[in-house]
């Protein structure tokens, strides 16, 4: 009998211990992940959302996580309960205090926190020297196309559209299109501008993920999203696709060089010579 | 004033008069809710293992991209044509792991199979309200589940839109390989899914509400009962929506309607003459049964845990009601906050602000029951067995996976996690590993009253240690996989520099789940070798308060003989009368003192 009671002891320990191991070692684990290096203005308030709530549930995890493992300790080392049935009371002051606790801190976060982040991100008007970027989607590439010399985009119907000849139906009879400059998977803006983008697919849903902008935007076929963002460093990012579009949804990378103005007008000639405004 | 259970024309009164059933009509179209149970309940285990077989084939993927692997080439010509697995097949696969496993795993064993065994044993029914439905559900799932394994035959495979199936991926032969017959296959066992699916429901809330035995009144049922009772009103009220929208995406593929498709679409150089629709609509239809549908797994997982606990911990459960309060009210809010699915869908922003308020508010009572599980373990006498093991990972996944919850149910959160890894993490912690960790719990706290035999025990925690802590490494990493940007339902890391780290999580992540799922022979071992020489079983071997531990092991065609009279709650644990501590729930209250 005392041989068992070890046994059940130490198997009773070694759960409690793999819960308190968990609780620790998961918020150590986690504290040393790395988030794409930060781009953006509006980024740097979602990634204080980010930190406020790993800081806040890196806490609860490793706490409940511990309480858990200290109960099973000590309770499989009492030979008769404690105390039977808490009072009413003492329920609703457990329960309900923690349970308030925690709906404070989850909400606490959206609406001190989350909301300003998230209505300024979308109440934003794009300044006057925004850079406008209009972009289409389809399997699995990007089509980007900047308005040219004019700042006018040509007009576009989807009965243009053809893959080689003319990816986004570019209207030829619209002497706004003539200027238009179009590349594949290559986005370019300069810095201290802020950067608009018009979203457009020709297929299924994809979506426009700037993992280091914090820019994540479905671009549902039939509607014309818009992303309007500041982007704050210099250098080459990357696109990625974030909405399952099919075979080549893993590989459907485009590039986000964000670089000086002269480098960016210069890009820009670059691209409009020789293929430009096709 | 609880109703009485004398409802006289039965269809178990027959063998009771002396005639007895065939083999045919004992074990296969058989009537009796145990049988009807345990039917899911192996039903749901085979497909289980069809979904794990999946995963390991995703898992191989995704840890070793560039290996070629001859072996799977020759037994899945097409799928790995050459040695390498076909990004096409791994949608297919990825599709069709997270469709078995949510619809014909989970609802399977957990809802349907551990619903019908327990709640009319729990309740002190003879039966469920309706038996012959009740076989008729089992059967039309039991069709849907073959429909659905059909698919992978067919001529472009398996469904490959995601278990989401947004159109216009899902509505377009041309988009994706199996979004030719497969998805056609898909969406007609989905259509017969919901209907045996409802029918169950619909029985489980007669059932609650029809034949309590005398003296069962609402608050004398087992939390388990209650969870069931909510969930199925929650199946009940949330899975029309999808058989709408899967017959309206039938409609849009076949008969050339366009609920979800606009106009102006191109695919594959192709001019589609659709217009007027939106693919926006799907999303809304499928996620207002999606995230009830979600609750309707984990509530019973809940239930489960909760009833288990006690019987390990010898004391009586925490704030009974205040937990049906909050069954009762997440219930409520899970049908109202569906848009958190879609902060960057596309729809409008101010709709993101009232579903993340409305989100986390489910924070209070998901909270308030948690710390009520975890405080069902202050001042307890613990004795840790297998079911009691596994109760505490329910308990510790429900932990994690719920502050998990707090990121992506907030918007401004959310706009970085969503469709990463960090949303794969999070499910598989909640409606994967709180209901698969219950499941384990379930099945080997009811197996002897199942099969009248114990399953074995030292087997059972080898299988434990082998099951929770690989389950959590994986998904526990996935999280992070997911803050660091990488986006679910990737066939390969290797086209961008920014995942360049993933590769090593990854190799971690794809080791631990070949332990995970090859661990699960152990289960098996030990299910099929208790089923057969496991030890005989006691009535009562837990020393358990609810009423189908009254009756013998396995109990007989009618459950209990005579209807039996309830006296008190379904936790009178920890008791200081004479030689026991417990009091099962027909004790009167002149042999013991009825505390709730």
């Amino acid at each position: 009998m005392q041989n068992r009671n070890r046994t059940s002891h130490f198997h009773s320990s070694l759960v409690a211990l793999l819960f308190a191991v968990l609780g620790v070692g998961g918020v150590v684990y986690g504290s040393r992940i790395q988030m794409p290096g930060l781009a953006s203005r509006h980024g740097a308030g979602i990634d204080s959302m980010l930190a406020y709530l790993l800081i806040t549930t890196g806490f609860l995890f490793a706490v409940g996580y511990c309480a858990l493992a200290y109960f099973i300790w000590t309770g499989a080392r009492r030979e008769r309960i404690g105390q039977r049935l808490a009072s009413h009371r003492t329920e609703w002051l457990v329960s309900g205090l923690i349970g308030v606790m925690v709906g404070l801190i989850a909400e606490g976060g959206v609406l001190a926190i989350g909301m300003p982040v998230w209505s300024e991100y979308f109440d934003a008007k794009p300044p006057a020297d925004a850079i406008t970027i209009d972009v289409t989607a389809q399997q699995f590439l990007w089509n980007v196309r900047y308005p040219g010399p004019d700042g006018q985009f040509g007009r576009t119907a989807p009965q243009f559209m053809d893959d080689v000849e003319n990816p986004v139906g570019l209207d030829r009879s619209d002497p706004a299109g003539r200027d238009d400059i179009l590349t594949q998977n290559a986005i370019t803006v300069p810095l201290g501008r802020a950067v608009r983008v018009r979203l457009h697919s020709k297929d299924v849903i994809h979506s426009f993920f700037l993992p280091n902008f914090r820019v994540k935007q479905d671009i549902v076929p039939g509607m014309t999203p818009e992303v309007v963002f500041f982007p704050t460093k210099s250098g080459s990012f990357e696109l990625a696709c974030a909405e399952l579009c099919g075979l080549g949804h893993y590989r459907m990378r485009g590039f986000f060089d964000v670089v000086s103005e002269e480098e960016f007008a210069r890009w820009l000639r670059e691209q409009a010579s020789p293929t430009g405004g096709r | 004033m609880p109703p009485t259970a004398t409802n006289t024309s039965h269809p178990h009164d027959l063998p009771a008069s002396g005639h007895e059933l065939g083999f045919v009509r004992k074990y296969i179209f058989s009537l009796d809710h145990k049988v009807i149970g345990i039917q899911y309940i192996l039903t749901g285990l085979l497909m289980a293992l069809v979904g794990a077989t999946l995963a390991a084939l995703i898992r191989l993927q995704l840890g070793w991209p560039t290996q070629m692997w001859p072996l799977l080439a020759t037994i899945f010509p097409k799928g790995y044509a050459g040695g390498v697995m076909a990004p096409e097949f791994y949608l297919a696969v990825v599709t069709m792991h997270g469709t078995i496993m949510v619809f014909f795993f989970m609802s399977y064993v957990l809802v349907s199979g551990f619903g019908n065994y327990l709640v009319p044993l729990q309740v002190g029914a003879k039966d469920m309200a309706f038996p012959l439905l009740n076989m008729l559900s089992y059967w039309i799932g039991a069709l849907s589940a073959l429909v659905l394994i059909l698919s992978f035959f067919v001529e472009g495979g398996a469904a490959a839109a995601g278990w989401t199936a947004y159109p216009p991926l899902s509505a377009i032969a041309a988009a994706v390989p199996g979004s030719g017959a497969g998805q056609t296959i898909w969406l007609l066992s989905m259509a017969l899914f919901i209907v045996s699916f409802t029918l169950s429901g619909l029985n489980i809330v007669a059932t609650v509400f029809s034949v309590r035995a005398p003296g069962m009144s609402m608050w004398r049922l087992p939390l388990t009962v209650w969870s069931y009772f909510i969930a199925s009103i929650l199946g009940l009220l949330a899975f029309p929506a999808l058989t709408a929208a899967a017959v309206m995406l039938l409609l849009d593929r076949h008969l050339g309607t366009s609920f979800f498709l606009p106009s102006g679409l191109v695919v594959s150089g192709r001019h589609l003459t659709n217009a007027g629709g939106s693919p926006l609509l799907w999303q809304h239809l499928f996620w207002f049964l999606g995230h009830p549908e979600v609750y309707v797994l984990i509530l019973p997982a809940l239930g489960i845990a909760c009833d288990i606990i006690p019987a390990f911990t010898r004391k009586p459960i925490f704030g009974y009601r205040l937990s049906v309060w909050c069954l009762v009210a997440v219930g409520v809010l899970s049908m109202v906050v569906w848009g958190h699915h879609m902060f960057v869908s596309g729809m409008s922003p101010f709709t993101g602000e009232y579903f993340s308020i409305a989100t986390m508010t489910i924070t209070l009572p998901m909270t308030v029951f948690g710390i009520n599980m975890l405080a069902s373990l202050w001042g307890a006498s613990i004795r840790m067995t297998v079911p009691m093991m596994y109760s505490c990972a329910v308990l510790a996944l429900f932990g994690s996976g719920g502050l998990g919850g707090l990121y992506l149910g907030n918007a401004t959160a959310d706009m970085q996690l969503t469709d990463t890894y960090f949303v794969v993490g999070h499910f598989h912690m909640m409606i994967g590993g709180v209901t698969l960790m219950a499941t384990f719990g379930g099945l080997h706290f009811w197996f002897p009253k199942m099969f009248g035999r114990m399953m074995n025990a030292t087997l059972g925690k080898v299988h434990f240690w082998l099951t929770f802590t690989p389950f959590f490494i994986i998904f526990f990493m996935q999280h992070f996989l997911g803050i660091q940007g990488a986006p679910r339902r990737y066939y390969a890391f290797t086209a961008y520099d920014f995942l360049k780290e993933a590769q090593w999580q990854n190799v971690i992540i794809s080791s631990c789940a070949m332990v995970l799922i090859a661990s699960q022979s152990l289960f098996i071992v030990n299910f099929v070798w208790s089923l057969f020489r496991g030890p005989k079983a006691a009535d009562n071997p837990w020393d358990a308060t609810t009423l189908e531990w009254t009756t013998s092991s396995p109990p007989p065609h009618d459950n209990f003989g005579d209807v039996p009279t309830v006296h008190r709650w379904p936790y009178e644990y920890g008791l200081d009368a004479g030689g026991s501590d417990f009091a099962d729930q027909r004790v009167p209250p002149e042999q013991a003192p009825v505390t709730a």
